[in-house]
């Protein structure tokens, strides 16, 4: 009952920690009285030396297992008489195995010991047993898998007596907690005489191991020392929320046949054997509807959370598409200050760095060079019959290599079905499909951006198709490789269907057959017979756990390729540069090969499509997200190191800004291509009969139906009902559509108004640049209205103010700049800045020289658009 | 950087917040920067409001401005003699000016003091070009800074004087999208970036606990805009 006891204490933790405390002081007062001064001094003995005693007991622990119980039996029986007297006789032994077990839970179980425990069980409930069973003969695993088997062992237990005697444990939980301390002490006491004691050094290393061990575990427990929050956590955890642990049940089992192998490295790498069966795959949760006291729902909060996931995503995907609309609002008006913002905004105030700094100027200026270029070539006109069909012909290979990527992908998951069915298949045959993928992945990016330079787009345009194909390659491979897989599924499924009462009858004989040959071997009618191992039990296929395994596998192949991909491809190429440099015949740094360039483009879109395939893979294989964790934690630091030592900045480099919201487009769709399957799967397939959290149920989302019903006061059900009828759906679903229309409508209104205004705007702003130059209209009528004018032609030229030298403007004062803007603010609508402040600090002094006019540049600089040059005379 | 109290008095600290965009730590950091500028000059004990300047040769070499083309100019547009001497109050101006937390008004204010060379609150073509040369490391032919010049005014003179008055500049400058992140000086903690970049790479130092590295980053993997 020790486990029952705990729970308890971390039930109630203040009440029982504030009972902790005293009684501790009162025992540690007592204790002192007692006991001599080394006592005191071994309360907390120093790690290190704990430590190397438990190791070297550990090799010496197994052969005195008997000894052992023997010298302990008497004072824990001791122990267990005096604080439950009246405890029922059956419990009380009980429990006191369960204490020997914990015991013994490191060493071998010894042939006697395992007797006792049988015969005992068989009193026992059926499941523990199972857990007992299991742990004698799974003495090959880890050490800390034992132990956490024991624990979740003694809590099984629990629960199974909580529903026996739950009342009368209630009451006695201050005793057991009593108990329990006064065990501690003993131990405590113990490991501080032990030199004293008159025992074999063996025997000696062996108590003093357990006691240690003893201690360390229920000291936590009792709120001794830091330990007690984790393994007060530690309980709550396996109570609340994991369910059976690993070994208790079929679908938690690696099964027989593969036992032997399934710790082998190759297996594990395939993620088999121990891999398949554990918290990494779908398969291993179970179909209980509770857990614990809290009643915690693990298939339906399964299914919520993978649901969950998805809008959670979709919603921040969205909001942030929306905010960065918001801001980028002027986005759209790019070409209006091309090169006033190259002017003043490019130079990036952050940088200190002397070699980043020259990166900028280079960078700085191929980028004035090429827009340069770009307004050059605005004027003239190639020939744009060879460049379109330059653009088709660029676009036909494209789609050659996306459909050939394909099919190729296609092909080699096929080739993997058959591949499955076979034995002693080699290393590539086995991964084909990853490096295949991986391949793809790596050759047909380059391939892309050569075929592009067939279109000779401007540079900007031309990564968004090069990074639109890769995408759609990417997309591409996923999709066939996803399909190819589902077809396999929906073959098993099949199967399956018919398969799944065979399999059941199977099961069931198998039992029959077992209990049979047990009765028989034994000639023992009365003994109840022990359970199944659960290994044994004949189990039928898994669709998930495979569809989970496939994208784990291709994660994971995708660490691998990405990784050895920038040691090879940067570092080592990098390292080549730099040392072969001295003795080549070239400039390795500046010529040929030199230094890899970081490119940033592409790594944003693996991580797109990775994220795609947590979002698609996570249902089936809920351990993906954590090892993306890792793999995204990892590679931060890696590709960190890979782009400060050897790689340079990409050559045309390109803003990745926040508020580009091409990539959240991306990610946007691949979020909604990813929900496709795990939605089509979660709606229409049957889950598996045998294993995960749905097995049992016809759909998946049927857990959500049973808990409607089951676990919701009535009247939510039929509100359910109503909302899902389809009478409901359909109106509502049809307001939808015309909010959206709507809202779409009105937003276009409100463009064109925002473009009526721009509009107006611009000719306000020209026609108030063409007054200040020649006090001449612009427009062309009444330009013409005005030469019809009878003295018109013989008017006098323009006051001279055009003529005034523009040399006085270094000669304005302050005070003036601030007359500009007001002079501003009254004449145009241009300045568009209604709550600029300007530096205004000073109040406006005496009007400046009049309306500033232009001096005419010679190149013709102030009559842009319509306007004409200052009239000549 | 010894003790808050010998340094500023509390009132001294609460104002410089209220007037700059720092905490009180930060201001007695940037008390330490500045002090470490010019020891012998800057005094430990600034209760009294000493009038210190540290000269521009000296602030010009701080890690935040050496690379900067416009260092001078950042530095003159903030002295208050106009010459460059910048006294305490004026070196936490600019760090504030120039901080993350400034809003977009403020810094187009002091932009447009820094890009007008020849401070006569208009930029004009002379200023464009100077401030062309200074970011190219004058290595366009001068057609191309002509031209490069004439459209940067024709696309942001809106009342046609060839030349760009704080309106012009404000209406161009405030639909920049990334004028805000442009401006934005980091005040490092007491290591050279280049230092911190080595470090990084070398492995003595973990890349998280220097902003050099940010720098280097976005350096390498954002630029400009075409």
């Amino acid at each position: 009952m020790f486990a029952s006891v705990l729970v308890r204490l971390v039930n109630t933790k203040p009440k029982g920690r504030g009972n902790n405390r005293r009684q501790a002081a009162g025992r540690r007062g007592k204790k002192v009285e007692s006991e001599e001064e080394e006592d005191e001094d071994e309360d907390e003995p120093p790690k290190g030396r704990r430590g190397a005693n438990r190791k070297k007991a550990g090799k010496k622990a197994q052969g005195s297992e008997n000894e052992d119980s023997d010298g302990d039996a008497p004072k824990r029986r001791r122990g267990g008489n005096k604080k439950k007297g009246a405890k029922v006789q059956e419990s009380d032994e009980d429990s006191e195995e369960d204490a020997k077990s914990k015991k013994n839970k490191r060493g071998a179980a010894n042939k006697k010991q395992k007797e006792e425990q049988n015969s005992k069980d068989k009193k026992g409930d059926a499941k523990g047993k199972d857990a007992k069973g299991k742990d004698a003969k799974g003495k090959g695993k880890g050490k800390g898998k034992d132990d956490d088997k024991d624990k979740k062992k003694k809590k099984k237990k629990d629960s199974s007596s909580d529903t026996n005697s739950g009342s009368e444990e209630e009451s006695m939980s201050e005793g057991e907690m009593a108990r329990l301390m006064e065990e501690v002490e003993e131990k405590k006491k113990l490991i501080a005489n032990i030199r004293n004691k008159p025992w074999r050094m063996k025997r000696r290393l062996m108590l003093l191991r357990e006691a240690q061990q003893f201690v360390d575990k229920f000291e936590g427990a009792l709120g001794k020392g830091k330990g007690r929050k984790l393994y007060a956590y530690k309980v709550m955890m396996m109570k609340v929320l994991m369910g059976l642990p690993y070994g208790s049940i079929p679908r938690k089992t690696v099964p027989r046949a593969d036992q032997p192998t399934a710790m082998d490295y190759s297996v594990l790498m395939d993620f088999n054997g121990y891999c398949k069966y554990s918290v990494l795959f779908y398969g291993y949760y179970n179909n209980q509807r509770t857990i614990g006291f809290l009643k915690f729902r693990l298939p339906l909060s399964y299914l919520m959370v993978g649901i969950g996931t998805f809008a959670y995503s979709l919603m921040v995907v969205i909001r942030t598409m929306a905010k960065n609309a918001d801001v980028g609002g002027g986005d759209g008006e790019d070409g209006e200050f091309t090169f006033a913002w190259k002017m003043f905004t490019s130079w990036d105030y952050l940088i200190g760095n002397s070699e980043t700094a020259d990166n900028k100027y280079a960078s700085i200026t191929t980028s004035f060079k090429e827009s340069i270029v770009d307004e050059q070539e605005n004027q003239k006109d190639e020939n744009i019959h060879l460049r379109r069909f330059l653009r088709v012909l660029a676009n036909f290979l494209i789609t050659c290599s996306l459909g050939g990527s394909g099919y190729l992908i296609y092909f080699v998951v096929k080739r993997s079905q058959d591949f499955a069915n076979m034995d002693n298949l080699s290393w590539y045959e086995k991964n084909e499909v990853e490096i295949i993928m991986s391949l793809l992945g790596l050759v047909c990016p380059p391939l892309f951006e050569t075929i592009a330079e067939l279109e000779d787009y401007h540079p900007r345009i031309a990564l968004k198709w090069q990074l639109g194909r890769i995408f759609a390659l990417f997309l591409g491979n996923l999709y066939t490789f996803l399909f190819a897989l589902f077809d396999e599924v929906n073959a098993k499924l099949s199967l399956e269907q018919s398969n799944e009462d065979s399999i059941k009858n199977a099961t069931i004989w198998y039992m029959k057959e077992y209990y049979a040959n047990f009765t028989a071997y034994n000639n023992d009618t009365t003994a109840t017979p022990p359970p199944v191992n659960p290994a044994d039990i004949i189990r039928g296929p898994c669709w998930e756990t495979t569809v989970g395994i496939e994208f784990v596998k291709l994660t994971v192949s995708d660490i691998q390729v990405t990784y050895l991909t920038i040691l090879i491809g940067d570092f080592l190429r990098a390292m080549i540069v730099r040392f072969l440099n001295y003795c080549w015949c070239w400039d390795l740094e500046a010529g040929f090969p030199s230094y890899a360039e970081f490119d940033i483009s592409g790594n944003v879109l693996g991580l797109v499509f990775n994220q795609g395939m947590i979002w698609m893979g996570s249902f089936y294989a809920p351990g993906l997200v954590g090892i993306n964790v890792l793999r995204l934690l990892t590679s931060m630091y890696y590709q960190c190191w890979a782009v400060m030592s050897c790689n340079v900045p990409h050559e045309r480099v390109f803003k990745a800004s926040k508020s580009n919201n091409f990539y959240m487009g991306l990610l946007l769709l691949i979020l909604f291509l990813s929900l496709l399957p795990v939605v089509y799967t979660i709606m229409s397939l049957p889950p598996s009969f045998d294993c995960g959290p749905f097995s049992g149920k016809p759909k998946m989302f049927d857990v959500v139906i049973e808990f409607i019903d089951l676990d919701l006061p009535s009247f939510v059900g039929t509100i359910f009902g109503y909302v899902a009828n389809p009478g409901l759906i359909i109106p509502a679903v049809l307001l939808m559509v015309l909010a959206i229309y709507y809202l779409n409508s009105v937003s276009e209104a409100y463009q064109n108004s925002n473009n009526e205004l721009k509009k107006k705007m611009q000719m306000a702003r020209d026609e108030e640049k063409n007054r200040r130059n020649n006090k001449d209209s612009t427009n062309q009528v009444m330009k013409d209205l005005e030469d019809l004018l009878p003295n018109r032609s013989l008017a006098p030229p323009p006051p001279p103010e055009n003529s005034e030298p523009s040399g006085k403007s270094p000669k304005v004062k302050p005070g003036a700049a601030a007359n500009g803007v007001n002079l501003q603010k009254d004449v145009s609508l241009a300045s568009a800045n209604p709550n600029a402040r300007g530096p205004v600090t000073r109040p406006p002094g005496p009007r400046g020289p009049g309306p500033l006019p232009g001096h005419s540049a010679p190149g013709g600089g102030p009559g842009r658009g319509r306007g004409q040059g200052p009239p000549r005379t | 950087m010894g003790n808050k109290q010998t340094i500023f008095t509390d009132e001294q600290l609460d104002a410089y917040q209220d007037c700059t965009f720092f905490t009180r730590k930060e201001i007695l950091r940037l008390h330490g920067r500045y002090h470490e500028l010019a020891p012998h000059l800057v005094p430990m004990d600034y209760t009294n409001d000493p009038d210190v300047k540290v000269p521009l040769a000296l602030i010009v070499n701080m890690p935040e401005l050496k690379e900067n083309p416009f260092r001078n100019r950042i530095v003159e547009s903030f002295s208050e003699d106009g010459l460059g001497n910048l006294s305490f109050n004026d070196f936490v101006d600019m760090f504030s000016v120039l901080s993350e937390m400034a809003p977009r008004e403020l810094k187009a204010i002091y932009a447009f003091k820094i890009y007008d060379f020849n401070v006569d609150n208009f930029i004009c073509k002379e200023d464009l070009e100077k401030t062309l040369n200074k970011l190219t490391k004058e290595e366009l032919t001068p057609e191309e800074v002509n031209l490069v010049c004439e459209k940067a005014i024709e696309e942001s003179d809106l009342d046609g004087d060839n030349k760009l008055s704080f309106a012009d500049f404000e209406n161009m400058i405030s639909r920049a999208p990334d004028f805000l992140s442009s401006l934005h000086l980091q005040h490092l903690s007491d290591t050279l970036i280049q230092n911190d970049l080595q470090s990084v790479v070398t492995g003595t130092v973990p890349p998280w606990s220097n902003s050099g590295l940010n720098v280097y980053l976005r350096d390498t993997m954002v630029v400009s805009r075409t």
